[in-house]
């Protein structure tokens, strides 16, 4: 992969994310904090609605890396910060789309910057995948 | 929140036997694709010994670290104004089914911002050989009380 171009789209994918998927993560990751399924709870503290889990969004935005990977290197670090919620609609969801992008390449390393949007406006910052090439 | 918890460092959690049920559950969650996560076989193939946990599975094993954070007695965190800031994990290794894994905690920084307290919380996850594995970093928005 030494042919990697910095500022070349290397993935681009959507997801949506229903109250169901909701579900699904509290009871895969452990999280079960009400504001991720109790429109009536996330409005007591002020919240808009049911927000999906911060490390969900995390952990859907890299999967376009992963695929796009393979057997050809090895993820070594992820990191995001979380700087706007996903309001989940009850009934349509949330599209989540994720572009990869190559930040930097450098000697048998690469980073990929993931620019993570939801309704137009991005949800995650900082949001860089190193990965190894084999 | 005390300040003071800066360079606590936690006693090690009880192991977690990561299940290769569990790691096809949680890679359902995160929409994976890749066999990798579902197959024994393709994750063999790809030189692992079982299916191969995605990047994040490992917040599942961080997890009881930060409940041990929150429940420090003298921490003076209150968990419903606990905003998750920033997460980051670097890897050794992936996690695979079949790992035996441990977590340490220790509290790294803790600044404040105009009320606001930011806590950094470092779990060093190793497996039973005691080699690394992976370091999941959380930075914490601990909000100030309501005016």
């Amino acid at each position: 992969m030494s042919e990697l171009i910095v500022g070349e789209v290397i993935a681009e994918q959507s997801y949506t994310v229903t109250r169901d998927s909701l579900v699904r993560y509290a009871g895969a990751s452990g999280d079960f904090n009400a504001i991720h399924y109790r429109d009536d709870v996330a409005h007591s503290v002020g919240l808009a609605g049911v927000l999906a889990h911060g490390m969900l969004t995390m952990g859907v935005a890299v999967q376009p890396v992963v695929d796009w990977l393979g057997d050809r290197g090895t993820i070594a670090d992820y990191q995001v910060r979380f700087t706007r919620p996903v309001l989940v609609d009850p009934v349509v969801g949330a599209t989540i789309t994720v572009v990869a992008k190559v930040g930097a390449v450098d000697d048998g390393t690469a980073r990929i910057d993931l620019t993570v949007t939801f309704n137009d406006e991005t949800v995650l910052g900082k949001a860089q995948v190193r990965v190894v090439l084999a | 929140m005390n300040p003071e918890l800066v360079g606590r460092v936690f006693p090690p959690t009880a192991p977690y036997l990561v299940g290769r049920e569990k790691v096809r559950e949680f890679s359902r969650a995160v929409f994976a694709t890749n066999p990798i996560n579902f197959e024994p076989g393709a994750a063999s193939a790809a030189g692992y010994g079982d299916v191969v946990a995605p990047p994040t599975f490992a917040v599942v094993v961080q997890e009881s670290t930060l409940a041990q954070l929150l429940a420090e007695p003298d921490g003076g965190i209150d968990f419903s104004r606990v905003v998750h800031g920033d997460q980051r994990f670097s890897y050794t290794r992936p996690i695979v089914a079949g790992d035996e894994l441990t977590a340490t905690l220790a509290v790294t920084s803790i600044k404040t911002l105009g009320g606001n307290a930011m806590v950094t919380a470092e779990s060093a996850i190793i497996d039973v050989t005691g080699a690394h594995v992976v370091t999941a970093v959380s930075t914490l928005i601990v909000r100030a009380d309501a005016e």
